[in-house]
């Protein structure tokens, strides 16, 4: 069986060799396996030295300081750890929270809980590119904001925030700012020396690490102060209790060097793919690219069909893995919230498709799915009564439809 | 998740796909759904001197489920009188299809359509 060409490395990205062989040293007998807590006898300093290496690896990369890296189980935890964290240790300061309406839910959901405790959120909408209007979370600013939480690079469309200038004006107002950044590390350059964030989430599983590790950036210069949400033996300074995880921890280290080293000539060659991947859909009619094409990461690419339905696309293209806006298989019916917001009807929510690409993708990939693409929207046009009507020139928005 | 294998085969081919002049008299329409919902079902029918259904075709615009669901249809009416036609239960073909239950609306929705198709024949006598 030939499997399917992977085009969804914003889902998850294939550990990269590099970093399994360096992993498979921290497990058995012959390895270094100790608990890097054990620090009265050799297994435990060894493992150790290599979390110290790690920690000193993600934070190059991002221009930390290794002390400021708290180990997590993932961006997921990272997100709860630093929104939580902050909200329950500074309550006193003030009681309200900014975000976005297309942050991940690991973001939106923490929220939702701090809402039921209590606390007041406000949820900003983007602009029709997908980027923050930063008048509009000026005017969101209030006496008692105490955290304002945006992410980095969005997992559905691909647009990078202006973090810095969002940074800044949190400074001005004196409101921490938390950074999901679990799609922009090694996509993109991070310098925390410089960059006013206090708190960034980060993962290893998107650039070429395992799944289940993570990290939480948490600035000591000024000093910002979390309460944690897992407790126990005291790891991470406190902030973080839990046995580290040392070949996971190897791992998301060594993927953060690699990147370190690659991500120049990387982001090079896949902005080529996608470059040569957007240029095979332009010429169709109907087709539209979803959130800003140039405050991007080279990896993604986010297109509407229009009239034809995303899930029945995925089927038909079954010979590339992506990924798709519709949501006919969950309960609710509803589409992407992330593409809702920026202002897409649902029906061209239903018809879109993320191309996400990464070390792996060749240009025979790109090509084989353009070619597969450009067939079978073709194909399905012809099955659409939408593409009908759209072809007698019917105003969709104007006809009665009978929902069920 | 995965789709069934009669799925796939009416996916992979549809039959009947296509469209009759809905002006006609003897030809009835049923379009049902909503873009909003991810799914549209058009079917259409043309019965002879005798009520019975001679010719069936359809279009969707949904999902891979929505799409056999309606080209199971256009066979199954085919050779129909409008009274038997009317009978066809989503439940049939749901258990044809074998379709999961998150897939069940793609069913009621041509239930929704053979019954609009036929409502518009008659409402055309």
């Amino acid at each position: 069986m030939t499997t399917p060409t992977y085009m969804d490395y914003s889902a998850t990205t294939p550990v990269d060799k590099r970093v399994a062989e360096i992993m498979m040293k921290y497990l058995t007998m012959d390895g270094d396996f100790g608990n890097p807590a054990s620090n009265s006898h050799y297994y435990g300093w060894q493992a150790d030295e290599a979390v110290k290496k790690a920690r000193k690896q993600v934070a190059d990369l991002i221009g930390a300081d290794p002390r400021e890296i708290v180990w997590t189980s993932g961006a997921t935890e990272s997100d709860n750890l630093a929104i939580k964290g902050v909200a329950h240790f500074y309550k006193k300061k003030g009681n309200h929270i900014i975000t976005l309406k297309t942050e991940h839910k690991a973001v939106l959901d923490t929220c939702r809980q701090l809402e039921r405790e209590g606390f007041e959120v406000s949820y900003l909408d983007p602009m029709s590119n997908g980027l923050l209007d930063l008048s509009v979370l000026e005017a969101a600013i209030r006496e008692d904001t105490i955290l304002v939480s945006i992410m980095h690079v969005n997992n559905e469309i691909g647009v990078i925030q202006d973090i810095e200038a969002i940074g800044k004006l949190c400074r001005q107002h004196k409101v921490f700012f938390h950074v999901d950044g679990a799609q922009s590390a090694g996509k993109v350059p991070i310098d925390l020396s410089t960059l006013p964030v206090d708190l960034m989430s980060f993962c290893a599983h998107k650039i070429y690490g395992p799944k289940g590790i993570g990290v939480l950036y948490v600035r000591r210069k000024p000093r910002i102060r979390i309460e944690a949400q897992i407790h126990g033996g005291g790891h991470e300074r406190g902030m973080r209790s839990g046995t580290l995880a040392t070949h996971q921890i190897v791992g998301m280290g060594e993927a953060f060097a690699l990147a370190q080293a690659e991500m120049d000539e990387e982001n090079k060659r896949i902005k080529n793919l996608q470059e040569r991947l957007l240029a095979g859909f332009i010429d169709m009619e109907e087709v539209q690219v979803n959130g800003d094409l140039e405050q991007r990461i080279p990896g993604n690419l986010n297109i509407s069909f229009n009239y034809v339905e995303g899930e029945s696309l995925m089927m038909a293209i079954n010979d590339i893995a992506v990924s798709s806006g519709s949501a006919c298989t969950s309960a609710s019916l509803e589409p992407s919230y992330v593409l809702r917001a920026l202002g897409l009807s649902d029906e061209l929510a239903h018809s879109s498709i993320r191309f996400s690409i990464g070390r792996y993708t060749t240009e025979a990939d790109i090509d084989k799915a353009i070619t597969l693409v450009r067939e079978k929207v073709e194909k399905l046009r012809d099955l659409s009564p939408l593409w009908d009507m759209f072809k007698e020139g019917v105003d969709l928005s104007k006809v009665e439809w009978a929902a069920h | 998740m995965a789709y069934g294998e009669k799925v796939l085969d009416h996916y992979e081919n549809p039959r009947n796909v296509g469209v009759l002049d809905k002006d006609a008299k003897n030809v009835g329409t049923g379009m049902v759904g909503a873009p909003a919902c991810g799914d549209v079902m058009r079917l259409q029918i043309q019965v002879d001197d005798n009520g019975v259904i001679e010719e069936a075709k359809f279009k969707t615009y949904g999902c891979g489920s929505a799409i056999a669901s309606s080209s199971l249809l256009t066979e199954w009416v085919k050779g129909k009188t409008l009274d038997e036609a009317a009978q066809i239960k989503n439940v049939d073909i749901a258990e044809e299809l074998a379709l999961p239950p998150v897939k069940i609306h793609c069913s009621v929705l041509a239930e929704d359509a053979i019954k609009a198709a036929i409502e518009d024949i008659k409402n055309k006598a």
